[in-house]
């Protein structure tokens, strides 16, 4: 088989900052997987639904639906609620997807566009590298699966101290993908600061507060995001690097 | 008694949806200036939420938390990579968690 030069590179690079995520992941799908295993799931179940899903809230929320027996329309519509903001991360993507991009990447990019995936994939510059988002793909998902999979079959065994360091993982990456672009951008610099501000308040103010955070996080990025298209709109093409 | 794989694939089924339609749907740039520079900002506003102040309630006192994100965002300034950042926060976390929680 004969790839294009550079493609093993870009596929290497995606494993190499695939790693820290799959660590978080493994924390988190482990935790999630003493949910599942409360909800009734077997560990091999736990383990087609984190392959298949790839998403910490909506399978939370899945789990415990389960768990209460819940309607297939109920598990429809809150998997709806609580993963909408994969629309938004997609549609972001969508616009960093090279004309001479075989189409079939589309449906298997879309398949693993998570909260740390899809921050990797858009933080590399240029246009989207899709054996990058592979890369990545093939040490986090296993991972994620793995990781429920063991916490439905174990539960409680990882120490505490090591599931709450490895658990920043995931956000320590998000500051690596957030901050230097803020540094060299004040609009940038403003949106990471004001989603701060704003995300803490929402969870503290009464009102917002009895959102789930999944329709917080969409409402605050709509909000915040359309604020700052108003204010600081974006040159015409070529920009965005 | 529905089987938990019927619910699996209805969930998987709603999620793929959600992810798919747009990187198949939006073909081409879009024209629009405001919806560009929209889309432009999404990623930093929604993992800049997601991040605060969850970081801080992640942890077991959240004071470990602070400290992760105080030296993640020193890290991630001073240039370092992904894994190096991550693996700052996690390492700050476990000595913070070693000193704090007995």
């Amino acid at each position: 088989m004969k790839r294009k030069a550079g493609a093993g590179s870009a596929f290497a690079e995606g494993v190499r900052d695939g790693i820290p995520i799959a660590l978080g992941y493994f924390a988190v799908a482990f935790s999630l997987g003493i949910a599942a295993r409360d909800a009734g799931l077997t560990p091999l179940q736990g383990f087609i639904a984190s392959v298949l899903c790839t998403a910490s809230a909506g399978e939370h929320a899945l789990f415990t639906l389960i768990g209460a027996g819940a309607a297939c329309w109920e598990v429809a519509l809150v998997t709806l609620i609580t993963n909408a903001r994969y629309f938004l991360m997609s549609c972001a993507l969508s616009q960093r997807i090279s004309p001479e991009m075989a189409d079939g990447h589309r449906f298997l990019v879309g398949a693993a566009v998570t909260d740390e995936i899809f921050g990797i994939s858009i933080a590399r510059p240029g246009p989207l590298e899709p054996r990058y988002h592979y890369g990545a793909m093939a040490v986090a998902v296993p991972a994620w699966a793995l990781g429920t999979a063991l916490g439905i079959l174990m539960g409680t065994v990882l120490p505490a101290r090591l599931v709450s360091a490895l658990g920043v993982a995931l956000y320590g990456m998000f500051l690596a993908i957030i901050v230097p672009p803020a540094k060299k951008e004040l609009s940038v610099a403003l949106c990471v600061g004001a989603g701060f501000l704003c995300s803490w308040v929402a969870g503290a103010l009464p009102a917002l507060r009895t959102l789930s955070a999944g329709t917080r996080t969409i409402l605050l990025t709509v909000g915040l995001s359309a604020l700052a298209a108003l204010v600081f709109p974006r040159k015409e093409e070529g920009d965005g690097q | 008694m529905v089987s938990n794989y019927v619910y699996i694939l209805v969930a998987f089924g709603v999620i793929y949806a959600i992810r798919v339609l747009p990187l198949t749907l939006i073909r081409r740039p879009l024209r629009s200036r405001f919806l560009r520079s929209f889309l432009y900002y999404v990623p930093y506003v929604t993992l800049a939420v997601m991040t605060f102040p969850a970081i801080v309630e992640a942890t077991a006192v959240p004071a470990a938390g602070a400290l992760a994100l105080a030296a993640g965002i020193a890290a991630a300034l001073l240039g370092g990579s992904l894994l190096t950042v991550a693996g700052t926060c996690c390492a700050v976390v476990f000595l913070a968690e070693l000193i704090l929680v007995r």
